[in-house]
């Protein structure tokens, strides 16, 4: 009864093409900004905002760009750790080797080397189809993972291959608090998903969408493979690689290439398989989910065991920690392979119907 | 000259073990369409079983025999794997039929998850003994050609006629078996198979249990060389590039791959190494992979894709 659109008509072209046509939509949207914007601050303390906000945040923008890739152009790849961590060492590299650059053209700077990168590894993408992309990719991960630490240049010369920020601020702005951090990354994220979901709304979204259900079909219409497969690897790297940066600068702080190896590029799969393919909504879901899980775990184990009386070690926590892990993953793939994406479009659209069941 | 060859020796003897992992996971591949991530996971949990099994055997029906001990263990480990296969089965394959590859491929990385943590509850996460009471002593051979003669680890070699010997049963067991029939129709078509009468879930616990054999293998060699530890899951890393090279529905494939990777990630490392500040391995074998596969997109033995709209 409260989520219908009669009454509302669309009088003008550009009110009918907006992202919320529903004039609902645009509230809850607009109110959801606003409460993290205003809200979260106020209430949230500061463990809150280090461990859970600000990962899940640059988790979910990372996952935009996965998505864009695997979700929205159909090709697999397993690379998307390298894509961040060449995003977060080039934008090291601009921040301390030029003078007094400005941190968010540091941080966009790493996107655009990242976005470089992508391009070069997406190539095989136009002769190279399926699990073996996927595989393929992985050449670009394992072979970032060896040029950060080996090639001293990209560390300034330090020599493990870590890499330093501090003292980042904005037009003034010290960001030094955890709550500076959390609105810092929230601007980022809101943009970036704006500009996303508009991108994959246009023409270049439905050339990436052709090209994932099928690229010989999409090719014959028109569409040019190379031009629509090595864009979405050149958007999604783009937007890894800004992620990468924030996740380096403002999450860690000081970082060395193992932050960025393959279990990250594992971990943005299944945020994006878990939230959902082909969905923006479904990246910030699946973040949520791989974000909280593990703390929920870490915190709800010891208690259980407690409750027995059995005193569980911390290794064996971990151990367990693992095995719920998967099989949780292994049980949402069977009940919901379309992810969380789907139960909130579902959700929705019982919504319109409601108080009436059908 | 003599070292060149003691490199591609010891690089044919790595490409040998490659090959053994590597062909679990195109046995997977062929008969039930999953690319099975957890082939690494399986290593370690079969490896962990051997080890351990064989360390307490001797203690709880005491008797001394390491052979006994070992044949045992071996036995044991393979009997859990065929539990580890049936439940797989049971509990993730059949409900996840005709799903995409990728959503498939994510299954297999939470199986991995569970039995990396699975095994190390039951088993134990210290790092733990294979002793298969092989010789320990490198030979020289060819003394007469090259002076000092070549370097061979007695050990890589008995490991690679082992390997060598389980690919021929393997072989053997596809081409001359009426269930290894049964399997090689499986997978050339699920549903022409079950039309026939091929029960389906059966062959999968079939086909998965045989992977896991070759993964208990695989553990128990490298378990012995290096030790059974967490790290002995990233040997199927290594697997991977051997798998896209030869295509991932063939079994020569397997074994032709495993052995030029092995040999070229040797080289490699050992001429071009220097001059770029070595550890050059790990990707070495990636990117060779990903350069053939932009000559013959399938690998060098894979089915031809063929797309049709």
């Amino acid at each position: 009864m409260f989520y219908r659109e009669n009454g509302q008509f669309k009088t003008t072209y550009k009110s009918d093409q907006q992202i919320f046509a529903v004039k609902q939509d645009r509230i809850a949207i607009i109110a959801l900004i606003a409460f993290a914007f205003i809200g979260v601050p106020l209430l949230a303390d500061e463990y809150l905002f280090r461990a859970i906000l600000v990962p899940f945040l640059i988790l979910a923008l990372a996952a935009i760009g996965v998505n864009i890739l695997v979700g929205y152009c159909g090709q697999i790849s397993l690379g998307s750790g390298a894509f961040m961590a060449v995003g977060a060492y080039m934008a090291y590299n601009v921040f301390m080797r030029v003078e007094d650059m400005p941190l968010i053209v540091a941080l966009l700077s790493g996107g655009f080397f990242a976005m470089l990168a992508g391009i070069i590894f997406g190539i095989p993408s136009l002769r190279v189809k399926g699990l073996y992309l996927a595989v393929a990719t992985l050449a670009a991960q394992f072979f970032f993972d060896w040029l950060f630490v080996r090639v001293r240049w990209f560390t300034l010369d330090s020599p493990a291959g870590t890499a330093e920020v501090s003292n980042l601020s904005v037009f003034g702005w010290q960001i030094a608090t955890p709550m500076d951090k959390y609105l810092f990354v929230l601007g980022f994220v809101v943009v970036f998903a704006l500009l996303a979901k508009n991108l994959v709304r246009g023409p270049i979204g439905r050339e990436w969408m052709a090209i994932r259900d099928m690229d010989v079909a999409a090719s014959v219409i028109g569409i040019r493979p190379m031009y629509a497969k090595l864009t979405a690897f050149a958007v999604s790297s783009f937007i890894i690689g800004v992620a990468g940066a924030l996740w380096a600068f403002v999450h860690l702080g000081s970082w060395e290439p193992l932050s960025f190896d393959i279990n990250r590029s594992f971990q943005l799969l299944f945020i994006v398989i878990i939230g959902g393919l082909g969905s923006i909504m479904g990246c910030f879901f699946g973040a949520a989910f791989i974000v909280i899980t593990p703390i929920v775990l870490n915190q709800l184990l010891p208690w259980i065991g407690s409750l027995f009386g059995v005193e569980i070690s911390t290794s064996m926590v971990g151990h367990a920690e693992f095995m719920i892990f998967g099989a949780l993953i292994v049980w949402f793939l069977i009940k919901e392979p379309h992810g969380l994406a789907k139960y909130w479009s579902m959700a929705r659209h019982k919504l319109r119907l409601w108080p009436f069941p059908h | 000259m003599g070292f060149f060859l003691e490199t591609i020796i010891a690089g044919l003897m790595n490409g040998v073990l490659y090959s053994l992992v590597a062909l679990g996971f195109v046995l997977i591949f062929k008969a039930s369409g999953v690319f099975n991530f957890a082939q690494g996971a399986m290593v370690l949990f079969a490896a962990l079983a051997m080890a351990r099994f064989a360390e307490w055997l001797p203690e709880w029906l005491g008797f001394e025999s390491l052979l006994l001990a070992n044949v045992l263990a071996f036995a044991i480990a393979a009997f859990l794997m065929l539990i580890f296969a049936w439940a797989v089965e049971r509990f993730v394959l059949r409900h996840l039929v005709n799903q995409e590859g990728v959503v498939l491929l994510m299954a297999t990385l939470g199986i991995t998850f569970f039995i990396d943590g699975f095994g190390q509850t039951i088993f134990g996460s210290d790092i733990y003994a294979i002793d298969l009471g092989l010789p320990a002593e490198p030979i020289f051979i060819l003394e007469g050609l090259f002076p000092g003669g070549l370097l061979i680890n007695q050990d890589d070699l008995v490991t690679a006629l082992m390997a060598m010997a389980m690919v021929a049963l393997l072989t053997l067991f596809f081409q001359k078996t009426g269930t290894g029939r049964a399997l090689r129709a499986v997978a050339d078509d699920h549903q022409a198979a079950q039309s026939v009468g091929i029960p389906l879930g059966r062959m999968w616990v079939i086909v998965w249990f045989m992977a896991g054999l070759t993964a208990l293998v695989a553990g128990m060699i490298w378990g012995e060389k290096m030790g059974v530890q967490f790290a002995l899951t990233f040997v199927a890393l290594k697997a991977l590039p051997v798998i896209i090279l030869g295509g991932l529905t063939s079994v020569p494939g397997a074994i032709v791959a495993g052995l030029i990777i092995g040999v070229s990630e040797q080289l490699a490392e050992v001429y071009i190494g220097p001059m770029v500040g070595g550890g050059i391995q790990i990707w070495f074998a990636y990117v060779l992979a990903m350069v053939v596969l932009l000559f013959r997109p399938q690998g060098l033995f894979g089915e031809k894709i063929i797309d049709r709209v």
